[in-house]
């Protein structure tokens, strides 16, 4: 059954281009006439030692591809797939993937390693191959040394692969035996010794139980260390890697061990070789992500039985950990913050305390600012910059009580540095910590203000100043602004910002018209910043913001003149549209929020709806998504007046409704559609029947993103609130849906957070849309037809209010829905809603509830209740 | 199994202002869905407790008001509610504002005192509307509740302009006709102004209100940036022969629908009231005999009837006025279920009257009445003559035919404009002099 695929491998990989065309073309035929026999003749080939390694690799790499895909849709197609073959088949492929683990071959060995892992996590949750473990670990001490590494490695890929709950306990105990006693010191191979350790790393969430032992938990840490020490590098950065998971995975059981894992990580930072130390600095950061997690649980005073508690681990190490991660600020690389992506101890340092500060607040002030002080005014840059980067570091975290005094010691010493300082780096950094300052020691709820008029003029100097200064210095100089005005975003009627609008609007276009302005992202942040100060402006300068929308829709024009663009070209077109389509948005969000500055922009809807109408016609996705953001605002904006544009959008609407691929478009979209709904009314019955079919069609997908649902849900309220009655017509086909939807909503075993959080969101997204139908229909002859629903919708919202796992949002949506239904179905429906749980229990709880939306919903419904009850 | 990848952001804010914008759309349009609903539910729950609160206004009470202070608080809820729901969308809210118009009975009889106690004034041809200016904008809404124009005006708070006395509370609510041919809003009365409520305030004063407030602000101006559209009044006369004969035909700048006499001591009433009449023949009114949908005038006056349980044959007045009766056998044979509308012919033997009362009526079954149109339909059950009749005699020349089961004044004076129509000669005689000697207190004969 098996065919030769040896030449066919070797030319895919064929440097002559219509040779690996013509390959890879009959690799395709072969797989789609006979994928069992296709199947068979990969494995064959990847087992057959005979064979060139070139081609066994691409044999299992095909075989791989064939079990697994990324996109959800695909994975579940593939899987059924695998499970509806022969057995024999199945069978004989899975003998030669493990024959292959013996080969002396490692790059063979390596892939059919990853090529089993992929096919027990296709069984093993099927109760199929229950031998594989077993024989995997059998004899596993007798194996020659790189048959026991390949057998390592596949146990490592198994438990990346597969979800601890389908392996049995005993299977994991043999699993975690195996390794630990590869990674031992008396294994001698360096191979197996390392692949051992990296299975540890995917095999420790298997490993609860185990955890929960002091012996073997015991047993595990102490064979960790150990590895943290070996000779081998890639060991010892594999073993810090799995401290690092560990110290997320198993907080709660970390205090025996942490006295020991401070002194080998601060050794590892100082000493050892950079991807270790990183590693190191890491299990710290790690730490601190796990006790803000805590320590914000305890904040919102949420406890529940689960909750892990806080160890403090962080403010104990506090006067060994600072000073360790000051001393690494201090090694600096040369062009760090020109290079795209680099990484370095020096950033995982800085990084780090800035978590350190978030997690002990106060504490850490005291243990940093003599090292701001002794290093900040140094001839050495890097002293001056590893001073001002602790600085900018610490300013999360602890009280701006605490911070207030040296903030406004170090501003003017700061701006002046800005201008003054002949090294980049440093300028970089202090712009960068400028920013800082602004995000969290100004605004309205910081009781004395650090920006005043004395100084107010000399801030934005220095700031547009620096927008001259390299591209990454300009970059954090625009941040610093951004964060400036963002302060400012609820000053009330007059702004401090005012009398220098002109100028920062000015310099930041200028900013977007810098040759450099392609780097270091700096064209993005003065648009963004553009944004940011149009946010922030208040009624004194919306002259100055009407005036901006002719400049914009100017350079919106100019990117459509080019014709003919390379693809790189298109790519850069496509991301400045975005820019300007973004900065539209926000101008047009603001200038419609108030009437008289509406009347004035409406004037320029026309220009600009064409213009938005043409960045669609250039089709880039990340455009379409920004044009569409901005259309849903002047949509708002223009309420009916947006029906004339209509017949020319309605294309677009409809292709981002079906654009499964960028759920983000999509979902923009669905939005979209309902401020075209709420602005349009009844006008957009015309466009209802694309509307809803596509609408439908996306529920019905299941390659469009889970997140996108719920929002369509909404939607469908929306529509039906816009259309009244007019909606008829789609119950049949929007009910059914929104039933079943209900059910599976009621009955999820919320398995986790973001489980929970989904369900929520659906059940929110069904409830929108039963209230918008029920109001829709309201005083209409038909809302008879809305009757034989109602049981069913009082059912959900008991199952609901059983649960009682609703957030309150959910809550509110789901007693206001019951007034709705009550209202529209009135007497109708009396009885029923008066044997429902909801309208007794649950709307008690609601009427008494501290939250005032809940309130106000709830005492909506039971006004309404008693007007269908009474008649 | 490569190592993993441990870069953390680094000096990047943690937020891009992408995220951000998308994130604020999503604010705002989950706010504004919630607005949508939240109002939908105030104006809902406002209706309710209006309705609990305020049955069935009865019309004598207008009369003396200050003798029912109870009632006092209900006008000015009811302009905070129209001001509140000027700028709001939705099915329901078209509904509730198509109630809030006062609107005038037919003249069948002359009242008595029509010289001392009424005014008289034509009536432009138009769309009746209400129109709303607050907090920077202006709102016109049909008859029917749905937006007639969003625009900038010079009323009071009409539009964003810098008025020093342009405060958030100086709202108006203005009962106006909006007139095709010069674009113009005719204000036909006043009901509250500046934040000041007029639904309390007889026509007297509210005519003169009107009168001098409304030009001063620029209102009458003629159109502008900030200032859409024209309003203007129309001149109103006192009821006697001059008053009578000026309105009937002295020329104005609008296409005349016929007379509207407003009793001077009303209080602005929703509803139909009558202590407004209207009138008109063939020379003040393009509009007086019914015609079908394609302009022609019916050969046969028709009404449309509701069919009752009991086989009676009944008006949408309140309580209904029964016109005839079908007897079982038809009803049966011919499927019809109570509740119906039902289109008849006023045959030969036409309509008698005892006493104002009518006694016996001749009707020709012509089949059920045109329910493709719903909405109509659902008012005829409780907004009975939310229309007025001016506006149903419009509504029937135009193509779409709205059949609401009609009011007893209307098929009143459609009969009699076909038999014994009520002339201007009669009117201008009830008004003579010598009319004027009796001296009798303020009060008014009602039609019914």
């Amino acid at each position: 059954m098996a065919m030769e695929v040896t030449q066919v491998l070797l030319n895919a990989q064929s440097i002559d281009g219509t040779v690996r065309k013509h390959a890879e073309e009959s690799l395709k035929q072969f797989q789609e006439q006979n994928l069992p026999s296709f199947l068979l003749s990969l494995s064959g080939e990847l087992a057959n030692d005979d064979k060139p390694v070139d081609s066994r690799k691409l044999a299992g790499l095909i075989l791989k591809n064939a079990l697994d895909a990324k996109e959800q849709h695909r994975k579940f197609e593939l899987v059924q797939r695998w499970l509806s073959l022969d057995a024999n088949v199945k069978t004989q492929i899975k003998t030669c993937l493990l024959n292959t683990l013996t080969s002396t071959v490692a790059d063979a060995r390596s892939t059919s390693s990853q090529v089993i892992a992929k096919v027990a996590g296709i069984e093993l949750p099927q109760k199929q191959w229950p031998e594989l473990i077993v024989s995997l670990l059998s004899n596993v001490h007798q194996l020659p040394a790189h048959v026991k590494q390949a057998t390592l490695e596949t146990l490592g890929y198994l438990c990346e692969e597969v979800s601890p709950d389908v392996v049995e306990q005993d299977h994991v105990n043999k699993i975690l035996t195996a390794v630990v006693q590869g990674m031992n010191a008396s294994e001698m191979n360096n191979d197996v010794r390392l692949a051992a350790t990296r299975a540890l790393y995917n095999a420790l969430s298997f490993a609860q139980a185990n955890f929960s032992n002091d012996m073997e938990r015991d047993y595990i840490m102490r064979v960790v260390c150990e590895a943290t020490q070996y000779a081998e590098l890639k060991i010892r950065q594999a073993a810090f890697e799995c401290l690092v998971s560990i110290s997320s995975t198993y907080y709660e059981k970390l205090a025996p061990y942490m006295q020991d894992i401070y002194s080998i990580t601060a050794k590892a930072v100082r000493e050892d070789e950079e991807p270790v130390a990183l590693q190191a600095i890491e299990f710290w950061s790690s730490i601190c992500d796990e006790e803000i997690d805590i320590l914000e649980e305890y904040g919102s005073d949420f406890t529940g039985n689960s909750d892990i508690p806080c160890f403090y681990f962080i403010k104990q190490a506090l006067p060994a950990l600072v000073p360790l991660l000051l001393e690494i600020l201090l090694k600096q690389e040369e062009d760090q913050d020109q290079e795209e992506g680099a990484w370095n101890i020096a950033m995982a340092g800085g990084t780090c305390l800035g978590l350190v500060a978030r997690t002990v607040g106060d504490d850490i002030v005291p243990l940093v600012i003599p090292f701001i002080e002794e290093n900040i005014a140094k001839p050495d840059w890097r002293q001056r910059e590893a001073a001002t980067y602790a600085f900018g570091s610490i300013l999360e975290g602890p009280s701006p009580d605490k911070l207030l005094h040296i903030v406004n010691v170090a501003l003017s010493f700061m701006l002046s540095a800005l201008t003054k300082d002949p090294n980049n780096h440093v300028k970089d950094t202090t712009a960068w910590t400028l920013g800082r300052i602004f995000e969290f020691l100004h605004g309205s709820t910081i009781g004395t203000p650090i920006i005043t008029q004395a100084n107010c003029q000399q801030i934005i100097t220095v700031l547009l100043q620096s927008m001259k200064d390299t591209p990454n210095v300009a970059e954090k100089a625009c941040g610093a602004l951004y964060f400036l005005a963002q302060g400012y975003e609820d000053v009330g009627p007059s702004s401090p910002l005012t009398p220098f609008f002109q100028e920062i609007v000015q310099s930041l276009l200028t900013v977007t018209h810098r040759e450099d302005a392609g780097e270091s992202r700096l064209r993005t942040a003065a648009y963004e910043t553009l944004n940011e100060v149009v946010r922030s402006s208040t009624d004194e300068t919306a002259p100055m913001v009407l005036q901006l929308v002719p400049v914009i829709m100017m350079e919106l024009h100019k990117t459509l003149e080019g014709q003919k663009l390379s693809s790189d070209e298109r790519e850069k077109q496509g991301e400045l549209q975005g820019l300007l389509c973004g900065c539209l948005q926000v101008i047009i969000q603001k200038l419609g929020s108030s009437e008289p500055t509406k009347y004035v922009f409406m004037q320029y809807a026309d220009q600009i709806m064409g213009l938005f109408l043409r960045v669609f016609a250039c089709r880039s996705a990340t455009v379409h998504e920004e044009a569409m953001l901005a259309i849903g605002a002047l949509a708002y904006a223009a309420g009916l007046d947006f029906a004339k544009y209509m017949p020319d959008f309605y294309k677009y609407l409809e292709m981002g409704l079906q654009n499964f691929e960028e759920y983000q478009v999509c979902a923009v979209t669905v939005g979209v559609v309902g401020d075209i709904c709420r602005a349009l009314e009844e006008k957009i019955l015309p466009y209802c029947d694309g509307i809803m079919t596509q609408l439908l069609k996306d529920l019905s997908s299941n390659q469009l993103h889970r997140s996108v649902k719920p929002p369509i849900f909404s939607c469908f309220g929306d529509i039906a609130l816009a259309i009244g009655e007019n909606f008829e017509k789609y119950l049949m086909y929007a009910m059914p849906m929104l039933q079943s939807a209900a059910d599976l909503s009621a009955h999820t075993a919320n398995v986790d957070d973001d489980m929970t959080e989904y369900t929520n969101s659906l059940r929110n997204g069904i409830l929108e849309a039963y209230s918008g139908i029920f109001q829709g229909f309201k005083n209409s002859p038909k809302t008879q037809l809305l009757i034989p629903y109602a049981p069913h919708i009082l059912q959900f919202l008991d199952s609901m209010y059983m649960e009682k796992d609703m957030d309150e949002l959910v809550m509110k949506t789901a007693i206001g829905l019951l007034g709705d239904l009550a209202d529209t179905l009135g007497s109708n429906a009396g009885s029923l809603i008066q044997q429902s749980l909801t309208s007794k229990d649950f709307l008690n709880e609601c009427l008494s509830s501290k939250d005032h939306m809940i309130k106000e919903s709830a005492e909506w419904a039971r006004l309404a209740i008693n007007k269908a009850i009474s008649v | 199994m490569a190592p993993h990848d441990l870069r953390r952001p680094f000096k990047r804010p943690a937020i891009s202002d992408q995220q951000r914008r998308r994130e604020l759309s999503l604010q705002r349009q989950s706010q504004n869905r919630r607005d949508a609903q939240q109002q939908a539910r105030c104006l809902a729950s406002s209706v309710l407790s209006l309705q609990s609160q305020y049955p069935d206004p009865v019309p004598e009470l207008e009369i003396e008001p200050e003798s029912q202070p109870q009632q006092e608080a209900g006008p000015l809820t009811k302009d905070l509610d129209i001001r509140q729901a000027s700028k709001l969308r939705g099915p329901e809210v078209r509904k509730w504002f198509a109630s809030q118009l006062m609107l005038p009975e037919w003249m069948i009889d002359v009242p008595d005192r029509l010289s001392h106690d009424w005014y008289v004034f034509a009536r432009p041809a138009g769309k009746r509307c209400m129109v709303v200016s607050s907090n920077g904008t202006t709102v016109s809404r049909e008859r029917n509740g749905s937006i007639l124009h969003h625009f900038p005006s010079a009323l009071p708070s009409g539009a964003r302009t810098k008025d020093p006395s342009g405060s958030a509370q100086s709202y108006c609510i203005l009962d106006c006709i909006f007139h095709e041919l010069d674009q113009t809003y005719y204000v036909i009365d006043m009901v509250c102004w500046r934040g000041y409520s007029l639904y309390d305030c007889t026509a007297e004063f509210r005519f003169f209100w009107l009168n001098s407030k409304l030009a001063e602000t620029g209102a009458c101006d003629a159109p502008s940036h900030y200032h859409k559209f024209r309003f203007s009044t129309v001149p109103v006369y006192d009821c006697d022969q001059r008053g009578l004969y000026s309105a009937y035909i002295e020329s104005v700048p609008y296409a005349k629908d016929g007379l509207l006499f407003y009793n001077k001591h009303a209080h602005y009433q929703t509803g139909n009231t009558p202590l407004a009449l209207v009138w008109k023949d063939e020379k003040c009114s393009q509009y007086v005999i019914d015609t079908d949908s394609k302009g022609q005038v019916l050969s046969q006056q028709q009404v449309v009837l509701e069919l009752q349980e009991d086989g009676k044959l009944s008006t949408s007045d309140d309580p209904p006025v029964i016109f005839g009766c079908l007897d079982g056998e038809f009803i049966q044979k011919s499927g019809l279920q109570s509740g119906s509308l039902l289109k008849f012919a006023i045959g030969n033997g036409g309509l008698s009257f005892v006493d104002g009362k009518l006694e016996k009526s001749d009707l020709n079954y012509l089949g059920k009445s045109n329910r493709a149109r719903m909405f109509a339909d659902s008012y005829s059950k409780t907004d009975f003559g939310f229309m007025s009749p001016a506006e149903m005699l419009r509504e029937s020349i135009c193509p779409c035919e709205l059949y609401v089961s009609i009011c007893l004044d209307k098929v009143i004076f459609q009969y009699m404009v076909r038999h014994t129509p009520l002339k201007f000669d009669d009117l201008l005689a009830s008004v003579s002099p010598s009319d004027d000697e009796e001296n009798k207190p303020c009060d008014v004969e009602m039609v019914d």
